[in-house]
């Protein structure tokens, strides 16, 4: 029962980072209709810009200006590959993306070089211990910033200007442009916006570790996260996250019991869990059922 | 009807495999190159021209799925490795540390490889004519993911992950490709055996996309919606895609390892569904020379890049140093996929079209 108790406090610190990387995919996603697969390069940069300016600015610091830059970064891209590619097949979109993100990892794969990179951030593999129950200090604060970022960004898209035109522009992007919403403003905005999340997810995620060349494939299981979820519902990546972090982590403590599923099949969960949703939703868990003509 | 080519008097003629007198005169050409180049390349570049007439048949099959029926497949490479492993099982030794038939005949493990690998293709297809567009990407790249865990884990059968296990064998009735005879070198007889195949396959899969089962292809592709109620029915004949692009995976998979010799798990990555995708989107998307084209494209670039490399003096070859050949190698491959969408989305192929009818049009080209 302990085991399983520190499981699930595990499972919420890895569902919150797959809720915020998921977050990332939903947002561009409402926007301009995208999956975007740019986001693994842009988790990646901004933890590797973290590991370079936590020296000199601290933690909190090095994390607020890696999100600043990963989101002018996100920002660029979108400008330059994206922009051009309005009113083109989502497909074909999500292919670019897909270029850019093999262009991007390379170039941040020189900085990390050969070897890991270390984090150096302050928490370690501390831990707190409640009534008996192990929990890490990093998995609390991780659950505690996704807390106020969601909480936030939802009031964004709630009670702010930008936030209302946002919604608009992912309702009906024509009707939004005839209101005078700049539908290109909300592309920059969601896509800057998506690099940000990425950059403080994969930051947390490496808390604690340190960052190589295969830490882009983290970003990856925000895939399963967002069917899941369904792909236009915020809430619904955030419950997906949580759920695929339980998922992840109780099947890692079980899979002891079950040797014929062979090792790390923990790796594979989310995949299965997807698989299966999806056999009874089509459309994830909140997802909106696509209403087609011909 | 030459100086007419387009006016074609009947049914048959318009419907016909080579239907002007060029695309036929091209496609013997083609056919007596592909005859003639064993004896003037070196036995390098017939290794990697071999390669590359295997992954356009996996690129064709792809073709088919993606850019004929328009279900956007990121599962290219579980397909991929299910063909390897099996032609691996089917022709391995029985008394080795890993599973093994000890069939080694070529004709006889390159149809099984197919087979399991469309029997494996039709058993995710219920779940893939339930979904459309991103939603099946999705699903497929969760396919390679899980393909590549039973890969590593199933020691017995692949050897294991970061081991790996040795490819099937060349060997055609006892007649063993792999070693120099009167006929020629090894590299010779393989390109010979994988240009032969390629023609097959290739014009299999032309015959395919003109028939009944081609054009509710395409009629899927176009709008899905509409095909259905013209009365295409969507599952069956999403599973039919399916089957054939897996059939064409699986014997791509097995012919591409038994170049190779050797088949290690970790090689079935999104990386490689993602090289196939590239050629079929860089060749040109919904023809058969355009999945060809594309995956010589691919299979040639890092020996272009390589043979480039001496005249752009910035770049090192240096593994260590930043602006390296196996860097740019990448980073070209992501650029081309960007820069091809963008600016030729009909790939490859496009730009002959694109050539073809300039001349056509001439003098008045605009």
């Amino acid at each position: 029962m302990v085991e399983l108790l520190e499981a699930l406090a595990r499972g919420l610190g890895r569902g919150s980072i797959y809720a915020l990387l998921a977050l990332g995919f939903v947002i561009i996603f409402k926007a301009t209709r995208v999956v975007s697969f740019a986001q693994p390069a842009f988790m990646l940069a901004g933890t590797v810009m973290v590991t370079y300016f936590i020296g000199t600015l601290g933690f909190w610091g090095a994390l607020v200006a890696a999100t600043a830059l990963t989101a002018l970064l996100a920002l660029g891209v979108e400008r330059a590959a994206v922009r051009p590619m309005v009113g083109k097949p989502p497909f074909v979109v999500a292919i670019i993306t897909l270029g850019v993100d093999v262009a991007v990892r390379v170039v941040v794969n020189g900085y990390i070089g050969n070897d890991v990179r270390p984090m150096h951030d302050p928490w370690g593999l501390k831990a707190f211990d409640i009534g008996g129950i192990t929990v890490q200090q990093r998995h609390v604060v991780i659950f505690v910033t996704a807390a106020i970022i969601v909480a936030a960004l939802f009031a964004f898209f709630r009670y702010s200007r930008m936030g209302l035109a946002m919604r608009a522009a992912s309702y009906d992007q024509e009707a939004a442009l005839a209101q005078g919403v700049s539908v290109g403003a909300v592309f920059a905005v969601s896509w800057a916006m998506a690099g940000g999340l990425a950059a403080v997810a994969g930051t947390f995620a490496a808390a604690g570790e340190s960052v190589d060349h295969l830490m882009w494939l983290t970003a990856l299981v925000a895939l399963p996260v967002i069917i899941l979820g369904g792909l236009d519902s915020l809430a619904g990546a955030v419950v997906g996250g949580l759920i695929v972090g339980i998922v992840f982590e109780v099947t890692a403590l079980y899979q002891k019991d079950m040797p014929w599923l062979g090792g790390n099949v923990s790796v594979i969960s989310p995949y299965v869990v997807m698989l299966l949703v999806l056999l009874v939703r089509p459309y994830g868990l909140f997802g909106t059922r696509e209403v087609e003509r011909v | 009807m030459i100086g007419r080519p387009l006016l074609h008097t009947d049914y048959a003629k318009d419907m016909a495999l080579h239907n002007t007198f060029s695309k036929k005169l091209v496609f013997w050409l083609i056919v007596l190159a592909g005859l003639a180049l064993p004896q003037i390349l070196q036995d390098t570049e017939l290794h990697l021209l071999s390669i590359g007439c295997i992954a356009a048949i996996g690129a064709i099959g792809l073709g088919l799925v993606t850019g004929y029926a328009g279900q956007v497949s990121l599962g290219h490479a579980f397909f991929l490795g299910v063909g390897a492993f099996t032609s691996a099982f089917v022709s391995g030794d029985p008394a080795g540390r890993v599973y093994g038939l000890g069939i080694t005949n070529l004709v006889v493990w390159l149809p099984v490889a197919g087979l399991v690998a469309m029997l494996a293709g039709v058993i995710v297809a219920p779940l893939a004519t339930r979904l459309r567009g991103l939603y099946l990407a999705l699903v497929t790249l969760g396919l390679v993911f899980i393909g590549q865990h039973i890969f590593n884990e199933w020691a017995k059968m692949t050897g294991g992950g970061g081991v790996g296990r040795s490819a099937a064998t060349l060997d055609l009735f006892g007649y063993s490709l792999s070693k120099a005879d009167s006929i020629g070198t090894p590299e010779q007889k393989i390109f010979w055996l994988a240009f032969l195949l390629l023609l097959i396959f290739a014009i299999a899969a032309r015959n395919l996309t003109r028939s009944g089962v081609g054009r509710a292809f395409t009629a899927i592709r176009d709008r899905d919606i509409a095909a259905g109620v013209i009365g295409v029915s969507l599952p069956k004949y999403k599973t039919i895609a399916f089957a054939i692009s897996s059939f064409y995976a699986g014997c791509a998979g097995a012919l591409l390892y038994a170049l190779i010799g050797h088949i290690e798990p970790g090689a079935f990555s999104l990386v490689l569904s993602v090289e196939y995708i590239a050629m079929v989107l860089i060749g040109g998307p919904g023809t058969i020379s355009g999945a060809i084209a594309g995956a010589f494209f691919i299979t040639l670039l890092p020996r272009l890049t390589r043979d480039i490399q001496p005249l752009i003096p910035f770049i090192s070859t240096a593994p260590d140093e930043m602006p390296n050949i196996y860097q740019v190698q990448t980073i070209l491959y992501g650029v081309l996929i960007i820069g091809f969408l963008i600016f030729e989305p009909r790939g490859l192929v496009g730009i002959w079209f694109r050539i073809r009818s300039y001349w056509k049009n001439w003098p008045f080209s605009y």
